[in-house]
Parts: C-alpha cells; structure tokens; sequence
C-alpha cells in the first residue's frame, strides 16, 4: 500500500522498480500492482508499431515533444526483442528520445520482450497501469519491430499507429492479414524516398476494399518526411498530431472508447486467470518431475500430447469438466 | 516463476562521438543474457542518471574517450547519490591515465577499464561483483 501511495506520488524509482519486479514476477508485486488499479483510467493510450527501423522511436519522440508543449506528462514504453539464446536484450530506443530524458514530466522506461511473441512484453498491460497511475497524460507504448503478425499492441492501445515506409513489397503485402488491419491512423515514414507513391495508392486500395469500421472512422494515411529535414518532418507530424486528437474524440463521440476499453480488461482477466489456473499445475508437475515423465512417454511414442493433456485436465480440474 | 536479470546502461557521457566501443560492449552484454539500455553519445550527466534511475538498471559502464573522465564519471555517480540512487554501482572505460585512477576510484567509481581489457574479463568482473538488486 505504501509503495502504490508513493508511486501515485510520482515516485519514478518505485515505479521503475515495480515494473521490473512483475518483469521478474517477483511474487510481492502482485500485492502492489493490486492497489494501483483503483488509480488508473485516466491516461490516453497511443500504440506505435511497425517494422523495424521505420522511425518508431524518432515519431515517439516528436509525441513527446508535441504533448509536452501542450502541458501534458507523457509515459513511454518502448519495447525491444529479447535474445532466445542468451535471454539478453539491447535496449535502443531511448537514444532517439535522450533530449527529454531530464524532463520531470516525461518518464521512458525501456522494455524487453522476455518471450512474449504479440511484439510487446507481458509486464506492458500493468506497466501502463503504473504510469497511468502516476497521472501521467499520455502513455505511448512502442512494440517491437513487428512483421505482420504481432497485434497485440490493441489490447491495451486506445489509439494505434501502424508506421509504413516505402519499399515493403509487392500490392499483396497491403491486403495480407494481421497489422494492416489494426491501424486507426497509417504512418508513411521517411516519404521523401522513392515508392512512398505507390505505397501510399496500395494502402488507399485496401482501404477502400476493407469494410467500414465501427462508428464509420476511415484510418488516414499521414505522410512524414526525412527526420534530418525539421521544417518536412514538423509538417508531417502536426498532420499526425490532429489526426491522433481526431480519433481520440472519434472514439469518445462514438462511445467506442467503452468497446476498446472493454477489450484491454478482458484481455487482461484472461491473462490473469491463465497464470492462476495454468502456472500452479505447470509447477506441480516440474516439481514432481511428471512433466518429464511425461515427455519420455512422448518420445518412446506410448502416449500424444492431447491424451496426456485430457489426463492433467481430469485431475486437476474437476469441476469444469 | 521469479527470475530476476540483470540491467545494466552503458552511456557515453560528454563531447565524444566515437562509441565503437560502447556498442561492442553493448553487444558483448547482451551475449552475456544482461538487458542493456544504450543511451547514444553526447550525454550529460544529467541525462545519465535520469534515464538510469526511470530505467531501474543495476550498473552504469560510462564510456570515455575525449579525456573529460576526471570530471564527467564522478559528476554521474554524484547525481545518483543525490537522487537516492547510490546503489547503481557505476563503472567507467576508456583511455584513462594511470595517475587519474585513483582520483576516480575515491569518487565512488568502482572499477575502470583500460585499453587491454578483454571482453571475459569485463563480463567476469561484472558477473562476480554486480548482482541485480
């Protein structure tokens, strides 16, 4: 309870350390993190995702910057990949965003993805929790450099930017499933390079081929020049800026805010409820050393995976069956 | 199941464009299963411990090769100690002359590394005398 006080206080130390805490899932932060919940709901959530190397971190940058001239705290989490051989990680993102590190009122916390597989890391839904709580206006949450499958940036996103830039592929790349389907606002970074045309014509044809979205919002498409060119790249992002205030108001006008609102809490009872229900019987069958008796039965070929699962379910999980 | 990993930032503090090394490091750290935040170069103190405070990191390895280490490495460990972050262990490289050593070590820099220092012996020291809080 203290430490959620201190942290609704602004403490960035506490924060910093609470959030590390569920990364490690050190079992005392859940207590925490359980009092922080009745502080939260106030924040503004913004997604940003795309490939890597398309200018993710440089736009959270002039996110920042933007909010900041128009007096609202700002959280950042940025999240980068975690070796699946080493389980060590390059945290990057930060040096494109070093100028606002000694603001008070801006709070960047880098994070690695541990395993997670959706481009974020599974401490991202409370370590917004915790920023929000903090009172900060803002909260932007940086995935991976994502491919075309890692959406799980809009369970937690009120709004979510789907970053671009020329040279991705052929017509096919912009009908395909997955992240061209989560935008609420497209991003044609780096468009003062060749294709950013034809990228842009791609993505208005899928557009126009996709069915309309609730409350009837048509994702934009916003255009951003060369971030060593100040005067294009100002351009472009006050574009995006008003579309992000834009949308936000959307969501409000339209009541949609609930849906997606809605959407982040189930998530997130449905993880909770997986780690209570799941991670107690993983453990007992490790520490019984069933687990690998039940791996050599597999390999002997005695027995499938699906039979050895039914088994687990009757025994641990009687009521529901 | 609780693990805790070690964080640690390597920063490149003051007038010095030349971070090869730091990012050679970098690398090096993330081989060795530690989380690295990577400032960039050109920093101040200031933003040093800022960012290594909101990024809860176990160690900060400060790079430096423009001469400037006599002022620039304890002015980062005295910001910590002032903002109650006095156990972030800081450690320094870079070209650093033996008559400055001391001088650094008095001022709260646990360990340096000079030119010489093999990638096994740094992680060494830091798996030996670095433990995640």
């Amino acid at each position: 309870m203290e430490k959620a006080k201190k942290i609704k206080a602004g403490d960035v130390r506490e924060a910093s350390r609470l959030i590390r805490n569920l990364e490690d899932s050190i079992p005392e932060a859940k207590s925490t993190i359980k009092h922080i919940f009745h502080f939260t709901g106030h924040a503004q959530v913004i997604g940003i995702t795309g490939s890597p190397g398309a200018g993710k971190s440089t736009l959270v940058d002039g996110l920042i910057e933007w909010s900041r001239k128009k007096g609202k705290t700002v959280g950042v989490l940025a999240v980068d990949p975690t070796s699946p051989f080493t389980g060590g990680a390059i945290l990057g993102d930060r040096i494109r965003m070093q100028r606002h590190a000694e603001d008070p009122g801006v709070f960047v916390r880098s994070l690695a993805t541990r395993g997670s597989l959706g481009g974020l890391s599974k401490a991202v839904g409370d370590a917004i929790h915790i920023m929000d709580a903090m009172g900060k206006d803002v909260v932007l949450v940086e995935t991976v450099g994502t491919g075309q499958q890692e959406v799980e940036i809009i369970n937690h996103a009120h709004t979510v930017l789907v970053v671009l830039v020329p040279g991705m592929g052929d017509e096919i790349q912009a009908i395909k499933a997955g992240i061209m389907e989560i935008a609420d606002i497209f991003v044609i970074n780096k468009a003062d390079r060749e294709g950013t045309g034809k990228l842009q014509r791609e993505v208005m044809a899928m557009l126009d081929m996709s069915p309309i979205k609730p409350g009837g919002w048509r994702p934009p498409i916003i255009k951003i020049g060369n971030a060593f060119e100040p005067s294009e790249f100002e351009k472009g992002l006050n574009e995006l800026t008003t579309k992000v205030l834009e949308h936000h108001e959307h969501l409000v006008k339209s009541n949609l805010i609930g849906d997606r609102i809605r959407r982040k809490t189930a998530h997130e009872l449905n993880e909770a409820l997986r780690a209570a229900i799941l991670e107690p019987v993983l453990k007992l069958l490790v520490s019984t050393g069933e687990l690998d008796r039940m791996i050599d039965q597999l390999l002997k070929k005695e027995t499938d995976p699906y039979s050895i699962a039914e088994e687990v379910q009757k025994k641990y999980l009687q009521g529901c069956i | 199941m609780a693990q805790r990993r070690l964080r640690v930032m390597v920063a490149k503090p003051g007038l010095d464009g030349h971070d090869r090394g730091a990012r050679v490091l970098s690398r090096c750290f993330r081989d060795a299963g530690y989380e690295v935040i990577y400032t960039g170069c050109h920093q101040t103190p200031e933003q040093i411990a800022a960012a290594a405070i909101q990024e809860d990191v176990d160690m900060v390895g400060l790079s430096c090769l423009s001469g400037a280490h006599r002022y620039l490495f304890p002015a980062v460990k005295k910001l910590l100690v002032e903002q109650g972050a006095d156990d972030i262990v800081v450690v320094g490289g870079g070209i650093i002359p033996e008559q400055d050593i001391q001088l650094l070590y008095d001022a709260g820099i646990v360990k340096l590394f000079t030119p010489g220092a093999t990638l096994e012996s740094i992680v060494e020291w830091i798996n030996t005398n670095v433990k995640p809080r």
